[in-house]
């Protein structure tokens, strides 16, 4: 990124106006325990030059503190650092040209499992990560996963944070159906869905093809009931009387939701919450911020009358709940490693990553532990259940391996369509079950 | 022009400079048409001939989006056709093809008709008429998207809402039926204007003096569309026909906007079935092997609206044999 004075100016003006809220964690190092541990000190090349592609921001603090973070590392290195701000949908493609020829990017960061696609192409992290680690109290468990290659200690992606999607609810209508709390109890739950229902404030969660809340709806089915796509060894492992009892449980809990959640993308939960057509559904912190920081005064009272909470537990010993975090990787055709290290170092200390995890106001949640101790954490009760979205055993494809399958997997909606079938009596259990195992073994067979 | 050559062949015998090899070549009528055909040969080779190889050999291939494919041969077809999605988002293709392209033309006809005759604001309608065309279909399919919307429906509120004739709001695409229909509708509704455009064209070429022979001869109304107008009408027919239906069976823009295929994936057609396995899936090889199973319906449509609905005799009026 190449920044004129015109333009920071413009990006200072834009910091300024983008937070109505006051630019929190300005003097964010303070608040932040760290080691003192030896930084690993990397010699830049000589006219080192980068590229980074990174996901567009979702909301603005998001892309206006990365671009501030990127113009304070050229100042202070010299390095000429170009960012470019690619759509969710076009990131994947463009990483694929990126790896097959070769040329481009020197830092992709992508999601989740994509550095272990192209685990052949992409330097070796160990180093920087186990440096960040030790220095800010350790990696959460699922950092680690989507960091670390498969079964081994070696680094190959820099998860830089990540964002879940908890329970999201009236208070006052979950009072109103006799609850003080989402139960973690399956059959309370499903006695408190039925009794929103019955006061016409019915739950809604998604089983069409929304990428992001059907896939998070029908993951956390499977794992509060115990059930997983995968085992250890990939093996595709939904012939189980937990997938069985998943698909019992969904089809109750389908009656009493909204009709037409089968027709949802990833806007209709948000929709119909902000609409204040249902009581319940499962989503990221970008609702409840979009109805506090609305100038219509009805969102506002939504807003007040929203709370979060972890997903229902049932037969989880944890939060059956998963993040997609952003996933920074080098790839091996950088002319200037070095530099690229330097750059996601400089990025994930405490003096820039503090500023702009506090303004992304838990649409991010850190990957390092330390980070969990910021204010802003604690500024906003109702951020907690997004707080710790990282500390998670469970992802995409849990227990297997990572893989390109599990990604395929979600992609074509395998596990959600089974679900969509049964709970619509479209096919019997036994009967979704074998076809979605038979699409999962094509993908996990070449894997 | 006879003394351009006169002077042409005094040169000749002036200079008479010798014939070199390049000289004879470009005289050589054979090599100068294939050199002028160069580049739109090149053209076609670039954008058209290499896709579709590409597609052909990525058929044959495990390729994925990241890793370089092994060939396979056919075995992406044969697990296509073990697979009960794939023969839904055919089954489903067939059948919107030829109920939206069934529904667009009767449609269609009908506005191109009641468009041929003299109403007022005439020129201005005709651009209205256009619009749906016109629209990105994106954003026409945003706006369906809304209209087929389980809670914030137009069609739901004014019936529930405004007119009280039914409790619940309209559930357009929740079931795999409706869902269809629901797409089916979206679609003639952008393809009628295309339709009645092309066909009031083909019209407003059928001389009046036809239709005044046969006022004269006596013929209703009826015997004037069926013996006049249809078949004077048939070789833009045919033409707009064969459009039509390229367009409906390769629609990706309408389902994926509205539905993604969903709910799961009934209403899938080819290409978004093609596009969620190849890009969003990574399995480039599958998603190609889909694609590539869609050509041998497209040239069956094109023959049949071309040899079907197009035969010379009948449009000459003669009789068949």
């Amino acid at each position: 990124m190449t920044v004129t004075r015109r333009e920071s100016l413009a990006l200072g003006a834009a910091a300024l106006g983008a937070s109505a809220i006051p630019i929190i964690g300005a003097r964010a190092a303070d608040e932040i325990p760290t080691a003192n541990v030896k930084s690993p000190d990397y010699k830049i090349e000589k006219g080192a030059t980068l590229h980074v592609l990174r996901p567009a921001k979702f909301i603005d603090p998001d892309e206006v503190f990365w671009k501030a973070n990127t113009k304070k590392f050229i100042e202070q290195t010299g390095i000429d650092v170009k960012v470019d701000f690619v759509s969710w949908e076009d990131l994947r493609p463009q990483l694929a040209v990126v790896a097959n020829t070769g040329a481009g990017a020197d830092i992709v960061i992508s999601f989740s499992t994509d550095p272990h696609i192209y685990s052949a192409k992409v330097l070796e992290l160990t180093d920087l990560a186990e440096y960040l680690g030790a220095k800010y109290g350790g990696w959460y468990s699922l950092a680690e996963r989507y960091g670390q290659k498969w079964g081994t200690k070696t680094w190959i992606g820099i998860p830089i944070g990540g964002g879940t999607g908890p329970c999201v609810y009236r208070k006052s209508w979950v009072n109103e159906a006799g609850y003080t709390e989402i139960p973690n109890d399956l059959e309370k739950f499903l006695d408190l869905c039925q009794k929103l229902q019955k006061n016409g404030h019915p739950c809604g969660m998604s089983l069409g093809h929304a990428l992001g809340d059907a896939n998070g709806y029908s993951e956390w089915l499977m794992w509060t009931h115990g059930a997983f796509l995968v085992d250890e060894k990939g093996k595709v492992a939904l012939d189980s009387k937990e997938v069985l009892a998943a698909m019992k449980y969904a089809t109750e809990l389908q009656k009493t939701m909204i009709p037409g959640t089968l027709t949802w993308n990833d806007v209709g939960n948000n929709q119909a919450f902000a609409a204040g057509k249902i009581g319940f559904t499962f989503n990221g912190v970008s609702l409840y911020y979009s109805m506090l920081k609305s100038p219509d005064a009805a969102q506002n009272a939504i807003a007040a009358d929203t709370y979060h909470q972890d997903a229902p537990f049932g037969h989880s010993k944890v939060k059956p709940e998963s993040a997609q975090p952003m996933n920074a990787m080098i790839f091996k055709h950088s002319k200037y490693p070095n530099a690229a290290k330097a750059y996601l170092q400089f990025m994930m200390e405490a003096e820039q990553y503090g500023p702009w995890l506090s303004n992304c106001l838990g649409y991010w949640s850190q990957s390092l532990k330390a980070y969990r101790s910021m204010k802003f954490w604690e500024s906003d009760p109702k951020l907690i259940p997004y707080a710790t979205a990282m500390d998670s055993p469970f992802y995409d494809g849990y227990k297997g391996p990572i893989s390109a399958a599990s990604a395929a997997v979600i992609a074509n909606y395998t596990v959600v369509d089974m679900f969509a079938s049964v709970v619509t009596g479209n096919a019997t259990p036994e009967a979704a079950a074998k076809q979605a195992a038979k699409q999962a073994e094509r993908y996990y067979r070449n894997a | 022009m006879d003394a351009t050559v006169d002077v042409g062949l005094q040169r000749l015998n002036f200079v008479r400079a010798p014939d070199t090899w390049v000289t004879k070549l470009f005289d050589y009528k054979p090599f100068l048409v294939f050199l002028c055909l160069l580049p739109s040969m090149g053209l076609l080779v670039v954008f058209l001939t290499y896709p579709l190889g590409l597609g052909l050999w990525l058929s044959m291939t495990d390729t994925t989006i990241g890793q370089p494919g092994h060939f396979v041969g056919l075995e992406n077809f044969q697990e296509l056709m073990d697979d009960p999605v794939f023969w839904m988002s055919v089954t489903n293709t067939i059948f919107y093809t030829v109920v939206a392209t069934a529904g667009k033309f009767t449609l269609g006809l009908w506005l191109a008709l009641l468009l041929n005759h003299h109403i007022p604001f005439k020129a201005f309608i005709r651009a209205i008429v256009l619009l749906p065309w016109i629209v990105p279909t994106v954003l026409s399919a945003i706006a369906w998207w809304w209209i087929y919307s389980p809670q914030f429906s137009i069609v739901s509120y004014v019936f529930v809402d405004l007119l009280h004739w039914s409790d619940t709001y309209f559930n357009f695409l929740g079931s795999p039926w409706p869902a269809r229909w629901s797409l089916i509708v979206a679609n003639i509704w952008r393809g009628i204007p295309f339709v009645a455009i092309t066909l009031l064209a083909g019209l407003q070429t059928i001389s009046p003096s036809l239709y005044e022979a046969a006022l004269l001869d006596g013929a209703s109304g009826w015997q004037k569309f069926y013996r006049i107008t249809v078949p004077l009408l048939m070789p833009i027919l045919a033409v707009a026909l064969t459009l039509s239906v390229l367009f409906t069976f390769s629609d990706f823009q309408l389902v994926y906007a509205i539905t993604r295929g969903g709910p799961f994936n009934t209403t899938h057609l080819m290409a978004t079935l093609a596009f969620q396995r190849a890009i969003p899936g990574a399995q480039l090889g599958e998603g190609a092997a889909i694609a590539v199973s869609m050509i041998p319906f497209l040239i069956a449509a094109t023959l049949l609206c071309f040899f079907g609905v197009g035969r010379r005799k009948w449009q000459q009026g003669e009789a068949n044999d």
